[in-house]
């Protein structure tokens, strides 16, 4: 009789890193069924592609590294970095723009730094920053919120203004952006960051058509939605609090004080909670474990790290939102965070 | 204007810790031994000659002349890399001139057969054999570093190279090998009544 | 679980440390721990490997087709480290011949085969009820002679662990068994707790200790209640109740759950004043002490869903793990595995025809659907569960990326050697990865390195030794060459100054002096004849050496 040779241990707790990543798929609907609502059923599209382009160039890394094809594949975390990215755009892009954003973020953010594990940078906001830069115009075409907007799409005009820029009646993305007055409308944060320099008061801005209730319309929801998700993610403890806490403690935190001290330049922590990737990246981005912190107590700095950072680019920068910036400028402190918390180890102390 | 903002601040910030790891690797600096003396600590001492020089130091002192670093059988290629290392040049693979790597051996005299010639004493590298002449000579197991040496002096080939068996102490929780252990090993059981 | 708080109440209980990390993977002590210790007919051979767990092995005194007695000593003990061998019962020695040990390598060692005739007649028993006017010497003496050894962890001898003379805060008894499925401890504890407490006291007057800290998890009710029974209203063994954790029965572990001390890297418990022995070490003393019966046989745990009857048994040492399997009504599937120790840290047997050991706890017999083999190993995503849950506070995502890059210097910097291999990390990891696996691999060749770098350093001073031997040999040749040229010299120039001397003196007898002159002449060119003779050979065998 022979018998199995296996090392210890044996037994698993049975939670895998690809049921992880599973689970943050499921985390994300909320908010993007929001998204899809405020701004139309592209971002399915966008997610479609995303992925579709992901799975491929994982195939194609992996069997060029020499390695099985679908090895790579089971960890489910190429999807994921897909589907952020693919949230991240304008539900409008073109579809190249998402294209060549997750090849990017597959092929070089991930495979060139050595494949899962090694990479120095969160491989969505690598690309989604290469993407703002390399085209500024199609990144920063957001659509007013449905609730607001003059236009709907339906499945088909979306479909179409993604595969050729322009709806089948011919408008561009551009002039679907327009208000009832013809005006070009922006995102919130967009809004207010032109408005003020303009020298509106922030009350003046909020009296717009983009803001509603707590923030931005559309945007305010969806970044509840992806609230949402997150805390089921903690409460599934596949991710711990110490990120997303940390995240907005140290946006809000500035941001409070800032509002106090200038109410009409300043907004407020929930308008800063509730805009632009601020859900989105507190449970989501900066949670990617690979190019996060280790230790909790690196984490809560990584984090705060970020969250402050997006304070000063949204205050003072020059783009309206800045997670992504945020979050690969803490990417490049981690080895030296990682670096001074690592714990003591037993028997070392003292 | 805030790309160019963060364009600068990467290149700030990668500037910095270059600057901070340049600091270190001078502050840091460990002062070395002589390199003949790491060239000769990373040789397995085996002193076989395989490499054309009589015994491990002269071939550290020929490679710090620059001669090639692939010339030791007994080291093989973690030698080499580690020789590589030092030196700063690329691994090569062995030089298949010099021998191929093999299995660590120790030398076994059938006793009685030995006829006491001293031969092999003469030709151990590293006093690894006893005996006196006329008498019979036997290897001190944990000296001998399995240089092959002693065989071919030998008049009546009584020197018989063996492969060292791996202890439990000494296995390196190559997994692969259990069930060959246990398959070479399963003796059948003697009943003796 | 009540049954826990009350017991939490009534005793004291209060724990000063804790340790980070850890898990809870499910305990499944049950029905292990709910049922007697049964005894199990004579197994037909025992297998004593003579090397034990730790240390060289001893000098065997039997040979085969002896007939011995039970507790007959099988082997001297070593000087330094080592135990003597005892027949567990009475019997013929088969063989003396390499079997499979109980290692996870499956490879062989010597080990003494006995069959045992059935009989369990006792040799003699040096029975000694009262120790108390006994030397602590002595004590130490009959301890070794039992060949009793730390029967939780690593079997490492108890009479060396506690002839280390420190001065002691306390004394700590571990029966937390923290491990998954294992009970023997649990089991002993309930049906043998005067005995084990009287091991302890015995423990206490060798190392002059006069505070215990009896640990116990608290997931064993029975057992505390039992024990706390026994110690009644001793007030020097205070019974400590720890929460339920995976690793607190870890040596280290434990100590800083019960001390809020840990055991600097590198020292031992002792450093600190702590010692730590095992609950069934301390009835194998009590054994010993009290009834003069060396450690023969031990509780094992025979636990899995591929067995019928689990439980645990009294098995003697040396009994084949076959034996036991066959007495629990074992169905194997397919792959089976055969774990000897815990699921945390246990081994997988490649053979049942191993031994049971002084430290084999339990034997597991797991379907894969208990304990499913893990998935295929995924890349690391540094997700750093591992190091929330390692009770060393290592970085074991980090150690594993050194181990596989083989960075054995940083491997050592990142105190690869402080771990314990609990086993935690890789229980956690999500990417199923073997952490413990490729740990304990990187330890192997880390120790493999040094030991032949030692064995380098070895040969090199010994062909250094031997090179400087040759050229001092060289040397003295040359130095006689030396002396017998001037010795030729000299007398040339006696020849040549002869005729002056001839001259000046005039009547000497010339035949006679020449006579002796060429007499000299004669003794040289032998000499040198011979000397030419022995160079060239010494010439020979010198440029042999030289050449290799
Ligand atoms: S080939 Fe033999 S003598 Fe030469 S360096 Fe290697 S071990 Fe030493
Ligand atoms: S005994 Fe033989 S093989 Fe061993 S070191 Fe000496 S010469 Fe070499
Ligand atoms: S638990 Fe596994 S995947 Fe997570 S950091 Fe540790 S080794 Fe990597
Ligand atoms: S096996 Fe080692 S590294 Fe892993 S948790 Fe245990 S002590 Fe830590």
């Amino acid at each position: 009789m022979s018998f199995k040779i296996a090392p210890s241990p044996h037994g698993h707790n049975q939670r895998t890193t690809s049921e992880m990543m599973r689970w943050v798929c499921y985390a994300l609907v909320p908010g993007v069924l929001l998204q899809s609502y405020f701004f139309g059923p592209g971002v399915w599209f966008q997610i479609t592609l995303a992925v579709a382009t992901a799975v491929l160039a994982e195939m194609a890394c992996t069997v060029a590294r020499e390695r099985p094809a679908f090895s790579a594949l089971r960890d489910n975390t190429a999807i994921v970095t897909a589907i952020l990215l693919a949230i991240s755009i304008p539900s409008l892009a073109p579809w190249w723009v998402i294209v060549i954003g997750t090849l990017f973020a597959i092929v070089v953010v991930k495979h060139v730094y050595g494949g899962m594990g090694q990479n120095l940078f969160n491989p969505a906001m690598a690309g989604y920053v290469l993407l703002l830069i390399s085209f500024p115009v199609q990144m920063t075409n957001w659509l007013p919120a449905s609730t607001i907007s003059e236009h709907s799409l339906t499945l088909w005009q979306t479909l179409h203004t993604i595969l050729f820029e322009y709806t089948p009646a011919g408008y561009s993305v551009e002039q679907l952006r327009a208000g009832i007055d013809g005006v070009t409308m922006a995102t919130p944060l967009d809004t207010i960051k032109t408005e003020l320099t303009r020298g509106y008061t922030l009350t003046e801005i909020y009296q717009g058509p983009e803001f509603s209730y707590f923030a931005g319309a559309g945007w305010q929801w969806i970044n509840l939605g992806f609230l949402v998700g997150g805390l089921l993610l903690i409460q599934q403890r596949i991710i711990s609090w110490h990120i997303p806490l940390g995240f907005l403690a140290g946006l809000c935190l500035p941001a409070f004080i800032a509002h106090i001290f200038a109410p009409d330049l300043m907004p407020g922590p929930i308008v800063h909670a509730l805009s632009g990737a601020t859900m989105l990246g507190a449970f989501f981005i900066a949670t990617d474990p690979v190019s996060a912190a280790t230790s909790n107590r690196g984490r809560v700095i990584f984090a705060l790290l970020i969250g402050f950072i997006v304070f000063v680019i949204r205050s003072w920068g020059g783009y309206p939102d800045a997670v992504a910036f945020a979050v690969l400028l803490a990417n490049m402190c981690v080895p030296l965070i990682d670096r001074y918390t690592r714990p003591v180890v037993y028997g070392h102390g003292d | 204007m805030s790309l160019f903002g963060a364009v600068i601040a990467l290149g700030v910030l990668a500037l910095i810790f270059g600057v901070i790891l340049g600091f270190a690797a001078v502050k840091f600096r460990v002062e070395s031994d002589p390199i003949v003396d790491q060239i000769d600590e990373i040789l397995p001492q085996t002193q076989c000659g395989q490499c054309g020089y009589p015994g491990c130091r002269p071939y550290a002192q020929a490679i710090a002349d620059g001669d090639d670093i692939n010339k030791c059988p007994p080291g093989g290629e973690a030698t080499i890399k580690q020789l590589a290392d030092l030196m700063g040049v690329e691994p090569k693979p062995l030089d298949d001139a010099h021998g191929e790597e093999d299995v660590k051996k120790v030398a076994i005299i059938r006793e009685d057969e030995c006829i006491g010639c001293t031969k092999c004493i003469q030709a151990c590298p590293v006093d690894a054999i006893l005996g006196a002449a006329k008498q019979m000579h036997t290897v001190i197991e944990h000296e001998c570093t399995g240089c092959d040496l002693c065989v071919e002096p030998c008049p009546v080939d009584c020197i018989d190279m063996v492969a060292v068996k791996p202890k439990p102490e000494t296995w390196q929780w190559d997994l692969d090998t259990v069930k060959e252990n246990i398959k070479a090993n399963s003796i059948p059981v003697k009943v003796v009544e | 679980m009540s049954d826990v708080k009350t017991v939490n109440r009534d005793f004291n209980t209060d724990i000063i440390g804790q340790f980070p990390g850890g898990v809870h993977p499910p305990e499944r002590k049950q029905p292990a721990s709910s049922r007697p210790i049964r005894r199990l007919p004579l197994p037909a051979e025992l297998i004593l490997p003579v090397r034990q767990h730790i240390g060289p092995s001893g000098k065997v005194l039997v040979e085969v087709g002896d007939r011995v007695d039970k507790g007959q000593r099988l082997t001297e003990a070593g000087l330094s480290q080592g135990l003597p061998l005892h027949a567990p019962t009475s019997g013929i020695i088969a063989a003396i011949e390499e079997r499979p040990t109980a290692h996870a390598s499956g490879l062989p060692e010597q080990a003494i085969v006995i069959h045992p005739d059935g009989e369990e007649r006792w040799g003699n028993k040096h029975a000694l009820p009262d120790y108390h006017d006994v030397e602590i010497s002595r004590l130490l003496e009959l301890v070794q002679e039992a060949g009793i050894a730390g029967l939780g962890g690593a079997g490492f001898p108890t009479a060396q662990k506690l002839a280390q003379q420190k001065p002691l805060k306390h004394l700590i008894i571990n029966g937390v068994e923290c491990e998954p499925y294992i009970a023997a401890d649990d089991r002993l504890m309930q049906e043998y707790a005067d005995d084990i407490i009287a091991g302890t006291r015995i423990l206490q007057y060798i190392t002059r200790c006069d505070s215990v800290l009896f640990a116990i998890e608290d997931n064993k009710p029975e057992a505390i209640k039992a024990i706390a029974a026994a110690i009644d209203d001793d007030t020097q063994i205070k019974l400590k109740v720890v929460p339920t954790k995976y690793p607190s029965g870890g040596e280290k572990q434990l100590i800083e759950l019960l001390t809020g001390h840990q055991v600097p890297s590198g020292k031992l418990p002792m450093d600190i004043g702590l010692l730590m022995q095992n609950v069934g070490t301390a009835y194998a003393v009590k054994r010993a002490i009290i009834h003069g019966e060396p450690l023969l046989e031990r509780v094992v745990t025979l636990t899995g869903e591929a067995l019928e009857q689990r439980g645990n048994v009294w098995a003697l040492l040396g009994t084949p793990i076959q034996h036991l399997l066959d007495e629990s009504g074992f169905n194997p599937e397919k792959k089976q595995r055969i774990i000897m120790g815990g699921p945390m840290m246990g081994f997988t047997l490649p053979s049942t025809e191993v031994p049971v050991i002084k430290t084999t706890n339990c034997i597991l017999a797991p379907t894969d659907h208990e304990l499913p083999a893990p998935g295929p190993e995924l890349a690391c995503i540094r997700c750093g569960a591992c190091s929330d849950v390692c009770p060393a506070t290592l970085q074991p995502q980090q150690l594993q990326w050194l181990a596989k890059a083989k960075d054995y210097d940083e491997l050592e910097k990142h105190h690869l050697f402080d771990c314990i291999e609990c086993g935690a990390c890789a229980y956690v990891c999500p990417s199923e990865i073997p952490l413990v696996h490729y740990y304990r691999k990187a330890k192997a060749e880390v120790r493999n390195i040094a030991r032949e770098k030692a064995k380098a350093e070895q040969a090199r001073k010994r062909f250094e030794a031997r090179q400087e031997r040759l050229e001092r040999e060289k040397q003295e040749r040359l130095e006689r060459h030396r002396k017998a040229a001037e010795e030729r010299k000299k007398m040339q120039q006696e020849k040549a100054s002869r005729p002056d001397s001839k001259t000046d003196s005039g009547d000497e007898k010339p035949a006679g002096k020449s006579a002796a002159v060429a007499a000299a002449i004669a003794r040289a060119k032998a000499k040198k004849a011979a000397q030419a003779a022995k160079d060239n050979a010494d010439e020979d065998s010198s440029a042999k050496g030289n050449e290799s």
